[in-house]
């Protein structure tokens, strides 16, 4: 039928329907194949913005329950107390003065005899003494009583008088830290509704805490110790990140000192000067092996030859310094070679043309330009050496450690190797937002040193 | 050039200060490591131990485990190796052998208190009442039937016996590179198993090899990190019944339930009066070769056995040990103080 149809019609009209007719069946294919592209586009679009926004979410995931963990660690549960430095309790010698032609050693042997007198001195009497007054029944309760206050406070008001030995017979109002399942406690991290057998804390000492914290004695404050004390285990409460960061910045030195100069000079050989052979071939490929290497492998590498062969110490920022900086070498090295890629031939050409010897024109006039991205790459590195966890554990640096490190020869542990360890505390509820806490601080640190790295970059960008 | 010269001077004193940093260097920090049982106590008493002794550092404690603690003690002596090694069992013969092979002559012991293994599940889960065979009967590779041993047939806890509640058996273990699971071994799985009489009949090699071989279904789950991957798994498998030591369950009070086992609930007093019969002496160990080297081994030694740090109302005793009585205590202080050693 059709096809009779069709044939009438080119017969009484010839070409020019035929024509209009093919136009419209190539104007409807094309529609036809138009909507399924743009249909093909949408849906890549989508696509994609499905993707960014799972990426997206998973990120925000990731912040609000860390900075919902973390951000309320920052303050810590402290009770405030009238504190005597009672003359009865606190008798001890005056305070050694070096005299003049008092040898150094000599003047240390009887400081040291002094601070051990001090050191027999009960401090909690004079705790006890102070709580008594908050709470008049304390006395018959001690050990509930002594459990307000977190045990590390003794040494704590030990040091004032050991500063400042003027201060015993008066008496001043300190905040003073409270244990950490007070903390627990006020901040309702322990399920209140539990019975006696469950809790931390016995009935008594619950009842004072709720009690004081009407009175405002007890009361969340920004917590300093989280920041100036190195970890604690025997006075949970006081545990803080000092050890740790000091830890770190050691060993972010030491990359830095190690890593940077030799990398970027090796990045500088390998590209500019190095003749192009099968010998240069072969070390580039282990330099981009060498950047694939997991990280665990440099720990191994650290443990068996600088602590046992090179015999350096256990757990000390030194050798974690160095085995970062294996780690961080080969990023720095790629880093730069792709910085100084990127320069055009041009200004090497212009510098030799003028006269320029080849060191020169490198030093001169392509370093220049690529300091910027050799920094970023640099940053970006010593970034990532700051979160490396894996390597330090097998050198020993997973240890507990109750002091600031005063050199990079001493025990310490690092920022991301404390997270480990107080995810791995015994007493949860504090300790999981006390982690927390240390992983903002650490995220904080990151999201700087990347901040510094991209203002950097953008700063002395030069475009061509 | 001066950039030059600037980075070349760089890179030198960098290559230098590797090269010298090589010769030991002498260490006045005591240096720590072992088991993570331990590891609460001993970090406790070097914490107070550094604070009190103004003339001694803060000793470092890192863990590992007995096994791998104990390792590291007998690579050697020096200031590259550590001083003390803390183990939650005690040093194996072969263990003493590597220690003499590698140089480590001269080791003290110190037992310095006592601490139970519990069991312990969800406090929302069913509650137990363990006997050693029904442990072993959970998480046995085989078990014998009707005189025959076959494949662990058990997957839920009351077709061992009707009185455990009814739930999936998913047994958490310590791996063996920690000193609890030789005691979990020798105290439950092993009085469990010598319980039947088809075990009674095997001779002493066949029956440890057959008691302590453990089931590989996924229902017995091997721990090799801390106790706090343990509490992560009961956290978040209501089923799971975990083993660990009583100080990690009391700091968990309000999340755990412990068992009792044969009828005995685990505490202080239980386990102070050997009531409970699942608990074990601690260690650490010293290498008297280090002794006057490294200042204050011997006094760290003696302020931890001291009654005031691990007795009675002591700070370990708030973190769960166990205290010795007074004539353990007594006993043990004066045979370290002479450093008597182990032969």
């Amino acid at each position: 039928m059709n096809m009779e149809a069709s044939n009438t019609e080119s017969t009484s009209l010839p070409d020019q329907t035929d024509l209009a007719k093919k136009r419209d069946l190539m104007q409807q294919r094309v529609s036809r194949s138009l909507k399924r592209r743009h249909n093909q586009e949408t849906r890549f679009k989508l696509m994609g913005m499905a993707a960014v926004g799972t990426a997206l979410a998973f990120v925000l995931l990731l912040f609000v329950t860390i900075l919902s963990k973390g951000l309320p660690a920052f303050w810590q549960a402290h009770i405030s107390l009238e504190i005597y430095f009672d003359e009865e309790i606190i008798q001890i010698d005056e305070k050694p003065v070096r005299m003049v032609n008092e040898s150094e050693a000599a003047f240390n042997q009887r400081m040291l005899a002094w601070q051990t007198q001090l050191g027999f001195v009960n401090f909690n009497r004079i705790i006890l003494d102070a709580i008594s007054k908050e709470i008049p029944e304390a006395r018959d309760y001690q050990r509930d009583a002594m459990r307000l206050v977190t045990s590390g406070e003794r040494f704590g008001l030990r040091n004032m008088v050991q500063e400042d030995p003027s201060i015993i017979g008066t008496s001043q109002r300190l905040w003073l830290l409270a244990d950490a399942n007070v903390d627990v406690w006020m901040k309702g991290n322990i399920n209140r509704e539990l019975g006696d057998a469950q809790q931390q804390l016995s009935a008594r000492t619950r009842d004072w805490v709720d009690e004081l914290e009407a009175k405002g004695v007890l009361k969340n404050r920004f917590s300093t110790a989280l920041f100036m004390n190195p970890d604690s285990r025997s006075s949970l409460a006081s545990a803080g990140l000092a050890g740790a960061f000091v830890g770190s910045l050691m060993m972010m030195l030491i990359v830095m000192f190690l890593a940077v100069p030799i990398g970027v000079a090796s990045a500088i050989y390998l590209e500019e000067f190095a003749p192009k052979n099968k010998l240069t071939d072969l070390i580039e490929v282990n330099i981009n092996n060498l950047a694939a290497v997991p990280s665990i492998v440099f720990g191994l590498l650290g443990a068996s030859v600088f602590i046992l062969w090179f015999k350096m110490p256990l757990s000390a920022p030194i050798v974690g310094g160095l085995v970062l900086t294996l780690m961080t070498l080969p990023t720095v090295i790629i880093a730069t070679r792709s910085t100084l890629k990127a320069i055009p031939p041009s200004i090497r050409s212009a510098a030799l043309g003028i006269g320029a010897s080849k060191v020169q024109a490198v030093f001169h006039h392509v370093l220049p330009l690529a300091i910027p991205g050799i920094l970023t790459g640099s940053i970006l590195g010593i970034a990532q050496a700051l979160g490396e966890t894996a390597p330090l554990l097998l050198i020993g640096m997973s240890s507990f450690v109750a002091s600031v490190p005063g050199t990079p020869f001493e025990q310490s542990t690092a920022l991301p190797v404390q997270i480990y360890l107080w995810q791995g505390n015994e007493l949860r509820n504090f300790f999981e937002a006390r982690t927390s806490a240390a992983i903002i601080v650490l995220l904080a640190l990151m999201i700087s040193l990347n901040a510094v790295a991209i203002w950097l970059r953008k700063h002395f960008e030069t475009r061509w | 050039m001066t950039f030059r010269n600037k980075a070349l001077a760089i890179a030198m004193t960098a290559a230098a200060s590797v090269a010298f940093t090589a010769p030991a260097m002498a260490r006045d920090t005591i240096q720590i490591a072992g088991s993570s049982t331990v590891l609460p106590f001993s970090s406790i008493v070097a914490e107070e131990f550094g604070n009190s002794f103004p003339q001694f550092n803060t000793p470092v404690v890192g863990s590992g485990g007995s096994g791998g603690g104990l390792r590291q003690f007998c690579q050697g002596v020096g200031a590259h190796t550590i001083d003390i090694a803390n183990a939650s069992r005690p040093i194996r013969p072969a263990e003493l052998e590597n220690c003499k092979e590698n140089g480590v002559t001269e080791v003290i012991e110190v037992m310095f208190g006592y601490d139970g293994i519990v069991f312990a599940s969800r406090s929302d889960s069913g509650s137990f009442a363990l006997e050693p065979h029904h442990v072993f009967q959970a998480g046995a590779a085989q078990v014998p039937q009707n005189g025959e041993m076959v494949a662990n047939p058990f997957t839920r806890w009351s077709q061992i016996d009707s009185t455990l509640p009814d739930q999936e058996i998913v047994l958490i273990i310590p791996g063996s590179n920690h000193g609890t699971r030789e005691v979990y071994e020798e105290t439950v799985v092993h009085p469990g198993c010598d319980s039947f009489d088809e075990v009674k009949a095997m001779d002493r090699d066949a029956k440890t090899a057959f008691c302590n071989a453990i089931r590989t279904d996924g229902r017995v789950v091997e721990i090799a990190g801390d106790y706090t991957e343990t509490l992560a798994r009961l956290d978040s498998q209501r089923d799971a019944l975990g083993v660990f030591g009583l100080s990690f369950y009391d700091q968990n009070r309000d999340r755990l339930q412990v068992a009792t086992v044969s009828g005995v609930v685990p505490s202080l007093e239980t386990i102070g009066s050997g009531e409970y019969p699942v608990s074990r002496p601690l260690f650490f160990y010293i290498k008297n070769q280090h002794v006057g080297v490294i200042p204050g081994l011997m006094e760290y030694a003696q302020y931890f056995l001291s009654e005031e740090v691990g007795g009675m109302g002591s700070p370990l005793e708030d973190a769960g040990l166990i205290p010795m009585d007074m004539a353990e205590r007594d006993e043990i202080t004066s045979a370290v103080m002479s450093r008597t050693l182990m032969d």
